[in-house]
């Protein structure tokens, strides 16, 4: 399923936060979202989520309005996966998962045993059987960004949208997350992030957008976006943009740092 | 179904034994004795089985007429202050929330003051607690729709606002009530009382109860995802505001019912869920039913006690404090929730 995003603009009152935001993903795509702090880059996602109703432009789900989806069907086509979250009463991991199926019931309804049978589908595709009685609470962070996106496998939406789904992670935590998007956008999930780190974007994912003051500054292929002009722009830092591997990995070097022979 | 739902199912079901059990226990207790012989003999012969009676007037009179309103009507305000009390939990996702916070008492307290001072009858009573709660909370939301930012946030203050409004509404009555008659009525009202429980007290809760605690069960699944907070909640599909809309509106009509026939009772709403979360885990398909059969249990009990303690009967509203109270301390100090592993 793909999902466009045209013409959009936002204002929280009389303060502006996007301008005529346009881009689109394809199904199977894996789309980094790059930009500064306060850029509105989770505006952007709240719009699109249907989270935030007062916005112009539109954003199609194979080509279709989301704004005349219901909550259920909006459910149904897209699944949010948050930095974090923090229920206020102890859930196992597995009731947490279970959540994510509620879009597939019926208001008075509980879920049923497909509904579990499920979520032990989603736990083992995660990697993560084994922490299914588990309290959410006691997990680490990496370990709770993997069930909350079991949780939205299990709504059984085509569009994945992940809010910096590595910012607190630790690094082997954040490339196995990474890795997991990347296989799910191989699958045939469309997948979105938002992201501080425009070298794992372009290792791991299809194509990157880049917000500055509310717009789309570059949007393209990771080879096209993360150039130093580009870093330079987005956060205002000089770096040298250094290509490793055949073009296959970039690493972002400050340029004021000066590199004395015998490092690197 | 895992081994832990599994678990839990089986808890909720040993609960339902056990409140069966309770009814039939106090049907027992009391100054008048009843044999159980007796007693199965007249719950029968009510229930339409031809049985020739063995047993006086008086043991009839005292078992039917005072003794089942009562104590079914224990076990029904027990199971909607419970109900009500974990639904406002989940909904405003505090814990610390119970069925008074929207102000459905202190209105109830209010009505009922207010009734007594106009002299009206003990149905009178009831229908103005009644009616002056539900007046409360929807006063409450109308101050609330004018709050600025966090909806959920301005609801519970201007529910503590209002609250606290009505409070000083009820003590102005009490300083200009008649002090032989209706100032020790009033007090005792607010109290919290189930003597003199009547079959027509039943007859006027039932309905309104019926109407609240049926959906509240219902819904419990979806009182779980609310629980995650609004923005995940519509992201998986549930509409927050209004379910929360229309779960508030049942506890209301749940709470108002059963404060209107037994005055203040505290605590029930806010210990019952949370020694249940010990007993079912958070999970709201367990929880929910298990607050309302452990919040019946309870104030059986508690009853029970009120009326066999002394002759006069100690007012149940105090007695659950005095359990409440201490028992809420002994579950925040005691070491750690057992469902975290």
């Amino acid at each position: 399923m793909s999902i466009e995003v045209q013409n959009l603009s936002f204002s929280y009152g009389d303060r502006p936060v996007l301008h005529d935001i346009s881009f689109r993903v394809e199904k199977g795509e894996f789309l980094s979202i790059l930009g500064p702090n306060g850029v509105g880059k989770s505006t952007l996602f709240r719009c699109v989520l249907g989270l935030l109703s007062g916005y112009t432009g539109q954003v199609l789900v194979d080509s279709a309005d989301s704004r005349s989806f219901s909550v259920r069907e909006a459910a149904r086509h897209i699944a949010y996966i948050p930095q974090s979250s923090h229920p206020i009463f102890n859930y196992s991991v597995f009731d947490i998962v279970l959540m994510g199926r509620t879009s597939g019931l019926s208001t008075f309804r509980s879920p049923r045993k497909q509904d579990a049978e499920l979520c032990r589908w989603a736990l083992e595709k995660v990697g993560i059987p084994h922490l299914s009685d588990r309290c959410f609470h006691r997990l680490s962070g990496g370990e709770q960004q993997l069930v909350l996106i079991a949780r939205a496998l299990v709504q059984k939406a085509p569009i994945l949208m992940l809010d910096e789904p590595t910012a607190s992670l630790d690094f082997g935590n954040q490339l196995r997350v990474l890795e997991q998007c990347r296989s799910l956008a191989r699958e045939g999930y469309t997948v979105i992030q938002t992201t501080h780190n425009p070298e794992q974007s372009y290792q791991y994912s299809d194509r990157i957008l880049t917000l500055q003051h509310g717009r789309v500054l570059a949007e393209g292929t990771p080879k096209e976006v993360l150039t130093e002009k580009t870093i330079r722009a987005l956060y205002g830092v000089e770096v040298d943009v250094v290509s490793l591997r055949d073009d296959r990995a970039r690493i972002c070097l400050p340029s004021n740092i000066s590199i004395k022979e015998g490092h690197l | 179904m895992n081994e832990i739902e599994k678990k839990h199912r089986r808890t909720v079901h040993i609960m339902g034994i056990a409140l069966v059990g309770c009814l039939l226990g106090s049907f027992l207790l009391g100054r008048y004795p009843v044999p159980l012989t007796e007693l199965l003999g007249i719950l029968g012969s009510k229930l339409g089985l031809p049985i020739a009676p063995f047993w006086t007037v008086q043991m009839e009179a005292a078992v039917w007429s005072i003794r089942l309103p009562r104590v079914l009507l224990s076990v029904l305000v027990g199971a909607c202050l419970a109900a009500a009390g974990a639904s406002y939990q989940g909904v405003f996702q505090n814990p610390m929330a119970s069925p008074d916070i929207l102000g459905a008492s202190a209105g109830a307290g209010f009505g009922a003051a207010l009734a007594i001072l106009l002299g009206l009858s003990s149905i009178g009573i009831t229908l103005g607690a009644f009616a002056a709660s539900l007046v409360t909370v929807a006063l409450v939301f109308t101050v609330s729709r004018h709050a600025r930012g966090d909806r959920v946030l301005g609801l519970v203050l201007a529910g503590i606002m209002v609250s606290s409004l009505f409070q000083s509404g009820t003590s102005f009555l009490k300083l200009v009530a008649d002090p032989n008659n209706q100032l020790p009525q009033i007090t005792y009202w607010l109290m919290g009382s189930l003597s003199g429980a009547k079959w027509s007290d039943l007859g006027f809760v039932i309905v309104p109860v019926l109407t609240g605690l049926i959906p509240l069960f219902l819904l419990r699944w979806q009182l779980n995802v609310i629980t995650m907070g609004d923005d995940e909640a519509r992201a998986m599909g549930v509409n927050a505001p209004r379910i929360r809309l229309f779960i508030v509106i049942c506890s209301t009509l749940v709470t108002a019912s059963a404060v209107s026939v037994s005055g203040m009772i505290g605590w029930v709403g806010l210990v019952i869920p949370h020694m249940m979360r010990r007993l079912v885990g958070s999970d709201y398909r367990f929880l929910m039913p298990a607050s309302m059969l452990g919040g019946g249990i309870f104030l059986l009990v508690v009853d029970n006690i009120s009326r066999n303690a002394s002759a006069s009967g100690i007012p149940i509203g105090i007695l659950t404090a005095f359990i409440g109270a201490p028992f809420f301390l002994w579950l925040i100090m005691g070491k750690g929730d057992h469902y975290e592993h």
